[in-house]
């Protein structure tokens, strides 16, 4: 059926919708874990380790995600060719997928290390050491004491980032990845031969596109805060 | 590599007299968005917080839009969307106007950080105490009064912290202008990197730029902190 819609472009539109979901949700999950390791550094008793999580902050959310982007891949794509050139091996080229989700991952980690950082300093340190002392490794103290009531304070700051995120898949189609808004172009391209250009109606196919998973992504937020926030009262103002 | 920054560092700064490029353009951008997005924004946010629903309701969902899609779609839907457009392309003024790429960048820059600052100032005058209006209402303050020495003079000051955020955010959005054939920093590293086929050397060079202008940004902003903030200290 989708095929038959806008123009024929239906079916190349709905799997860039996908692809633009996939690479988000990916690079969200690897932001996430990145963002837990890099606030625990930022964190931790180890000044070498925190001074790095602090130089990774400060050159990541400095630096343009756009050039961050650019910079990252094509450098490695160049030093890979000139391993391969250096051993006479075949060249190799980096899957745009892999690589865009990993570049938007290792960025958005710094966001997140900050977020996490946030939530968990909010968390009172007396729970923990609580915790400790009933025994809980520190395994335990973090995923039954910390991890619950960081994310209560952190979960703000991550639908931010996500919404964030979401947005920035809008720029991989500059390094070659087939999203939704590369389809769209494909789209204006093939109609364009047909006489008055369509670029106008399949980039705004493209925006609702992103404003409908906006939307959806709003009101997922909404219920997760609310299962964070049982066991809490909201102030009466 | 020094065959790279001998032949392209002046256009990486700031290009000729005649064809500036390179952080000037992007400083440019930045300053002419920022300037022009907060005159949209400071209207649009007194009628976002107002309590009549007719100029609420659309500021609302002008933010709600933008703030929902990709700049680069909002861009690119500016830049080659709307000449698309036969109603523009037939009308001079229009057809002129968005054939240029500067043009279209600054727009669609204007349009998109108008969005975000309306929200951060609307939500800055909805935490003005009550009292503070009460006691200019007493004064005998009414409308546009209350507005200019009461209301955005603190509420401005306490959306401080939140702006120079946006303004960090907007730096780095100023790099999709290199997409709509703007000369800007990442226009320049791009077209290096591709004439020296090194492109660590040339992102690398523009990603320090960057990182220099944030930094003096944040800078700039702390001390703007200090002195109108000083009395929350």
């Amino acid at each position: 059926l989708h095929n038959t819609l806008f123009e024929g472009y239906g079916g190349l539109l709905w799997n860039g919708t996908l692809q633009t979901i996939q690479i988000a949700v990916l690079s969200l999950l690897l932001a996430f874990v990145i963002g837990l390791l890099g606030a625990a550094a930022k964190l931790s008793r180890n000044r070498w380790l925190s001074l790095l999580a602090q130089i990774y902050t400060t050159l990541i959310r400095g630096v343009p995600d756009l050039v961050l982007m650019l910079l990252l891949y094509y450098s490695f794509q160049d030093w890979l060719n000139r391993l391969t050139d250096a051993l006479s091996f075949q060249q190799i080229d980096i899957d745009p997928f892999l690589a865009g989700i990993c570049v938007l991952g290792f960025i958005y980690g710094a966001y997140f290390t900050e977020t996490f950082r946030g939530g968990v300093l909010a968390v009172p340190k007396g729970q923990l050491e609580a915790g400790a002392a009933f025994g809980l490794t520190p395994w335990q103290v973090f995923r039954r004491i910390l991890f619950p009531q960081m994310m209560r304070f952190a979960l703000p700051g991550i639908s931010n980032n996500w919404q964030v995120i979401l947005k920035a898949t809008a720029l991989v189609s500059i390094i070659g990845l087939h999203e939704v808004v590369r389809a769209a172009q494909d789209a204006i391209t093939g109609t364009s031969s047909k006489g008055a250009s369509q670029a106008f109606f399949f980039l705004s196919i493209a925006g609702l596109i992103y404003l409908a998973l906006t939307t959806l992504s709003n009101l997922v937020f909404m219920s997760l805060e609310r299962r964070y926030s049982v066991g809490f009262r909201r102030p009466e103002l | 590599m020094i065959d790279l920054v001998k032949q392209y560092w002046q256009q990486y700064l700031w290009g000729t007299p005649a064809h500036p490029t390179g952080l000037v353009i992007t400083l440019w951008l930045l300053v002419a968005s920022l300037g022009l997005g907060f005159i949209l924004a400071v209207p649009l946010a007194v009628a976002k917080a107002s309590r009549n629903w007719w100029l609420s309701i659309p500021v609302s969902l002008y933010a709600y839009v933008i703030r929902g899609t990709p700049l680069y779609v909002q861009l690119l839907l500016i830049y080659s969307g709307l000449y698309s457009l036969e109603a523009v392309r037939s009308t001079p003024f229009l057809s002129t106007f968005f054939r240029n790429a500067f043009n279209c960048t600054i727009l669609a820059f204007t349009l998109n950080t108008a969005a975000y600052t309306t929200e951060i100032f609307a939500g800055a005058i909805k935490a003005t105490s009550s009292g503070e209006i009460e006691a200019a209402r007493a004064y005998g303050m009414s409308g546009l009064t209350l507005y200019r020495c009461i209301i955005l003079p603190s509420a401005l000051r306490r959306a401080l912290p939140a702006y120079s955020n946006e303004v960090i955010l907007m730096l780095h959005a100023t790099t999709l202008a290199s997409t709509a054939t703007v000369p800007d920093l990442l226009k320049v590293a791009r077209n290096a990197s591709s004439d020296f086929y090194m492109p660590f050397v040339a992102y690398g060079l523009a990603a320090v730029l960057y990182l220099c202008v944030s930094l003096a940004l944040i800078r700039v902003f702390r001390s703007a902190e200090r002195k109108w903030l000083a009395y929350l200290r």
